[in-house]
């Protein structure tokens, strides 16, 4: 499939002039009111600094952003196979009905009577993710995945302090976590403490168990884990962590690949994230907004944050009566729009949300069968263990024998219109891709991707060179990440860049 | 049970695909799960079947038309208010290239979304007057907390003031975040015959152990901070740091919080082209003045200009990812990593569409309607400005004489206006009192109409 990005010389929007200066029309039915008000403004806070915003017709704009578009490329246009990040396609439905103005337009301080709709939709999440978790009660509060760490967190802390048990001050991480679980723990307070993972690609129980102490307070986990491989010593994991009175949370945006197979709440688990945006539907808008969900066991639910949302048999209300809740974490009640879009997606998929994991899965295998057989890449952990919705190759071979790196590989993909994987990621992996198709891939996708992985491999043995200078087909080559992070020429703003400009002149 | 969501879910594909993996039955992909941990009913999810999109449009819409939304353009505020947002705004958001998109780590393929993150972290920068704006966080809120455990790291001390009338949901927010870091949030008074800051009482709490001042201007209760100055220079004073929280729709006619000497500067997008959301999603804005002291410090995520290899030619990237949770772990910034860039490139499509001009005439616009409500709150005899000398923006804060604001909204309600919230949502005292929010969808009937139906109501009983 031929490939070729637009390419727009697109000026930065400050250098877009207009002939024109028209903007949006503003009203003046107030003027005089206005200018009345304006002159009670004291001296000092009446605007002096330069508004730099350009001044354009509605065409100019559209045309700038739309020009923008396509500069940039999204799961409708083509596979995106970012491990972790769960990028598949989502029902088009979701997006249509979550833009009702009865969704958009509701004040969240409107009264309760009249915002039932809206609190119905929520409540039934808070039945469904607790069903899909094996959880007894959830808050949809955590504006996404890592805020829902930070939740779980804060209720593992306070729930020690509520047990007087202060010295439960270390969080247990593995090595191989996403950097939001150590991050999200030391925000909340604990000491973080790591563990590494068994050539089996499982967490090393023996290490587990020479960390354990009076002082743990839990143990974050996701699984499958970030390898893609699920761990078979869960039960025990879990028993080992109890025996301590710590408490397991779990990580839930691999949830994907396990939905309706394994719950997390059989396998021992106390607290788990959601996040909404990867496993249900809801585009990741380019970097969010997501939506997370945290649920817990029984014991935790006066832990969680304000406001839930309960049913008395007659009307659904906002509940702020939980005694030891960890306060709130965001203002309003979460990212309702995202929590709309996978309330439809669950609603119109039912029970059958469980071939959702089933294809995930067998999706994933399928590509990685194929991958692991090509000159050059390795399969590192665990090496005759199926995966879940996720696989990590390693590209070292190929960077010894050839000189191409994971990062050049991933370049050259971009070149035959598909998005590159996650790369340099675990850490625990050299050279690492970590792929993950999704269920929403045909096969005729994966078999692309693996055509493409198998070109840029022989390509590197015949002619590493080539691989190396790619990407070429899209809207720019290689960036600079050098100058780009350089304290000299660090450019966050055009102010900084036409700075950078004039000095060169 | 085969979807047409689901590609490969159908029989005939499973088998091609498992003939690869020499398996016969999907489930011995999971034969390392503990038979004893499998979950084998079916999850009680949904309504016990699948849908077709026909019954789930139906469905749905006999769910959501239990919402009611009010007959003219609602009045209730409380930190946001409804705005209109511009079709151009929708358009260019539902271009799949932006909404489908992922985090830009692969920077070539997704030039256009990281120029226009620039465009916003530039447009916002200029609009707060500071160097430097990440390219968001979550909401006003998160931004907020993030805020004040940034500037307890640079300044290596606890405590935190707050005045009284930031946004009650905000305190609370930075009090769960900063539980962990240990930090102080100390409110400072407000006077109550101007509803600002009280400046002795500021003075009286800061101290050598203060990392920063946290002020909201126009406040809570919708009165315009007339000493932010003085708020700010006092700070310095004691090597704190200010924190000013602003409505970026007053900033086309208010000086900006940057050139008056703010530190760090925060926000939240909604009304710039994001709908209410009942609360959600919006985004945080996030700012610094001072690029050797914060920039190292400043949560989130950066995206900054660079060339092509090899050639000049103009590019954009993520840049300072060493400050981030999946480089740093433990010792990021932040956790962060969803933010809400969607919200971001749609505030930074509103304020290009505005342009310098229309943010102006748009702030004129508000500040016009404010002042046309308050005056005839001074001139009617049922109820009156909560702080009937100070200035207000956007939302106005008011008493209602010896009735319950409560009952006055729901009496309200019944005639199709909506206002609110009753501030003893968050102030017990305040029984009497309720905030109002007028922007630029109020037409002078309706405020007009507003007025009457009070009139009617709190006479009338
Ligand atoms: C394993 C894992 N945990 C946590 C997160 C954090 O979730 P979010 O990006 O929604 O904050 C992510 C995604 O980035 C992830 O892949």
């Amino acid at each position: 499939m031929l490939f070729r990005q637009a390419k727009w010389e697109e000026p930065i929007v400050f250098e877009l002039s207009s002939f024109s200066k028209q903007t949006l029309l503003i009203d003046e039915e107030f003027a005089n009111e206005a200018s009345e008000a304006l002159k009670r403004i004291p001296e000092s806070l009446v605007r002096s600094s330069e508004l730099k915003i350009p001044n354009l017709s509605e065409v100019e704009v559209v045309r700038h952003y739309n020009r923008l578009s396509q500069m940039s490329y999204g799961v409708d246009v083509g596979p995106v196979p970012l491990g972790s990040c769960t990028m598949k396609y989502n029902p088009k439905i979701c997006e249509e009905l979550a833009s009702d103005p009865r969704v958009t337009e509701l004040h969240p301080y409107q009264d309760e009577e009249e915002a039932q709709g809206i609190l119905e939709i929520m409540y039934l999440m808070q039945r469904w993710l607790s069903e899909i978790t094996g959880m007894d009660e959830c808050s949809l509060q955590p504006p996404a995945g890592a805020a829902g760490e930070f939740v779980g967190a804060l209720i593992i802390r306070k729930y020690h302090h509520d047990r007087g048990l202060n010295n439960k001050n270390e969080m247990i991480v593995p090595e191989a976590a996403h950097g939001s679980n150590p991050a999200s723990s030391a925000m909340a307070g604990f000491k973080v403490v790591k563990i590494p993972t068994a050539p089996s690609g499982e967490t090393d129980i023996e290490a587990l168990k020479s960390v354990l102490s009076d002082n743990t307070a839990g143990l974050m986990l996701t699984n499958p884990n970030t390898l893609g491989i699920f761990e078979s010593g869960i039960v025990e994991i879990s028993d080992l962590i109890h025996e301590k009175s710590a408490l397991m949370y779990y990580d839930g945006a691999n949830l994907n690949g396990i939905l309706g197979i394994v719950r997390p709440g059989d396998m021992g688990f106390d607290i788990v994230h959601l996040n909404l945006h990867k496993t249900f539907a809801a585009p990741h808008g380019g970097g969010g907004p997501g939506a997370g969900a945290v649920c817990v066991r029984k014991e935790l639910i006066d832990y969680l944050p304000v406001p839930l949302v309960g049913f008395d048999g007659r009307s659904y209300k906002l509940r702020y009566d939980l005694s030891r809740t960890i306060g709130r974490v965001s203002w309003f009640y979460g990212n309702i729009v995202p929590i709309v879009k996978s309330f439809i997606y669950i609603a119109a998929l039912g029970p059958a949300l469980r071939e959702v994991a089933e294809v995930s899965v067998l999706n994933t295998n399928y590509l990685m069968s194929k991958l692991r057989r090509m000159r050059g890449i390795s399969l590192p952990y665990g090496e005759n263990r199926w995966r879940k919705h996720e696989f990590v190759v390693s590209f070292e071979n190929l960077l010894k024998e050839t000189g191409v790196s994971a990062e050049d590989v991933a370049k050259a993909l971009l070149d035959r219109g598909l998005h590159a994987p996650t790369i340099y990621f675990p850490l625990i992996v050299k050279e690492a891709h970590m792929i993950e198709v999704t269920e929403t891939e045909t096969k005729e996708n994966i078999d692309r991707l693996a055509k493409a992985y198998e070109e840029i491999i022989e390509l590197a043995y015949r002619d590493p060179q080539v691989v190396k200078s790619s990407p070429v087909n899209t809207s720019v080559k290689r960036l600079d990440v050098l100058v780009a992070n350089h304290p000299r020429t660090l450019a966050p703003t055009y102010e900084h860049l036409r700075r950078l400009k004039s000095q060169e002149v | 049970m085969p979807h047409n969501w689901i590609p490969n879910s159908s029989p005939d594909i499973k088998k091609e695909l498992m003939k690869e993996l020499g398996i016969s039955d999907v489930l011995e992909l999971f034969n390392d799960v503990p038979t004893e941990i499998i979950f084998n009913r079916d999850l009680s999810i949904g309504f016990g079947k699948p849908l077709t999109e026909y019954e789930v449009r139906r469905l749905f819409n006999e769910l959501i038309s239990k919402n009611r939304l009010s007959n003219v353009p609602s009045f209730i505020g409380g930190g946001v208010c409804q705005h209109y947002v511009p079709s151009v705004v929708k358009a260019i958001l539902s271009r799949p290239e932006f909404y489908t998109a992922y985090t830009p780590y692969q920077a070539e393929i997704a030039q256009g979304l990281l120029q226009a993150l620039f465009e916003y972290q530039s447009l916002i920068a200029n609009l707060y007057g500071v160097k430097v704006v990440n390219a968001s966080m979550y909401n006003g809120s998160t931004a907020s907390a993030e805020a004040v455990l940034m500037a307890a790291r640079v300044k290596k001390k606890k405590k935190i003031l707050v005045s009284g009338y930031a946004h009650p949901e905000i305190i609370e927010v930075m009090k769960s975040w900063g539980f962990g870091a240990g930090l102080d949030i100390v409110k400072v008074q407000v006077d109550l015959k101007s509803g600002e800051t009280d400046l002795s009482d500021l003075r009286s709490k800061l101290d050598k152990d203060t990392a920063a001042v946290f002020i909201q201007t126009p406040n809570f209760f919708g009165v315009v901070e007339s000493a932010l100055k003085e708020v700010i220079e006092e700070t310095h004073k004691f090597d704190a740091l200010s924190i000013v929280y602003s409505n970026p729709l007053s900033l086309g006619i208010f000086e900006s919080p940057g050139s008056l000497g703010a530190d760090i500067v925060v926000g939240d997008v909604q009304g710039l082209g994001v709908s209410l959301n009942y609360g959600g999603p919006s985004a945080g804005i996030l700012g610094i003045n001072d690029e050797k002291e914060l920039l190292r410090q400043l949560p989130g995520r950066l995206i900054g200009a660079t060339r092509t290899l090899g050639s000049d030619e103009l590019g954009f990237t993520m840049i300072l990812q060493t400050r981030e949770q999946h480089i740093k772990r433990e010792k990021a910034t932040s956790n962060i990593t969803t933010n809400s860039s969607l919200e971001a490139v749609g505030a930074a499509v509103y304020l290009t569409l505005l342009g310098s001009q229309g943010l102006k005439k748009l702030g004129e616009a508000i500040l016009g309607r404010t002042h046309y409500l308050v005056k005839r709150l001074l001139n009617t005899s049922v109820a009156e400005p909560l702080f009937p000398e100070s200035l207000y923006f956007r939302e106005v804060s008011i008493r209602f004489h010896g009735k319950k604001a409560s009952q006055v909204i729901k009496l309200l309600s019944s005639r199709g206006v909506s206002i609110g919230p009753a501030l003893s949502k968050f102030y017990e005292e305040l029984s009497e009192c309720s905030l109002a929010c007028v922007t630029e969808l109020h037409t002078r009937k309706d405020i007009d109409f507003l007025m009457t139906v009070l009139e009617e109501v709190l006479e009338g009983v």
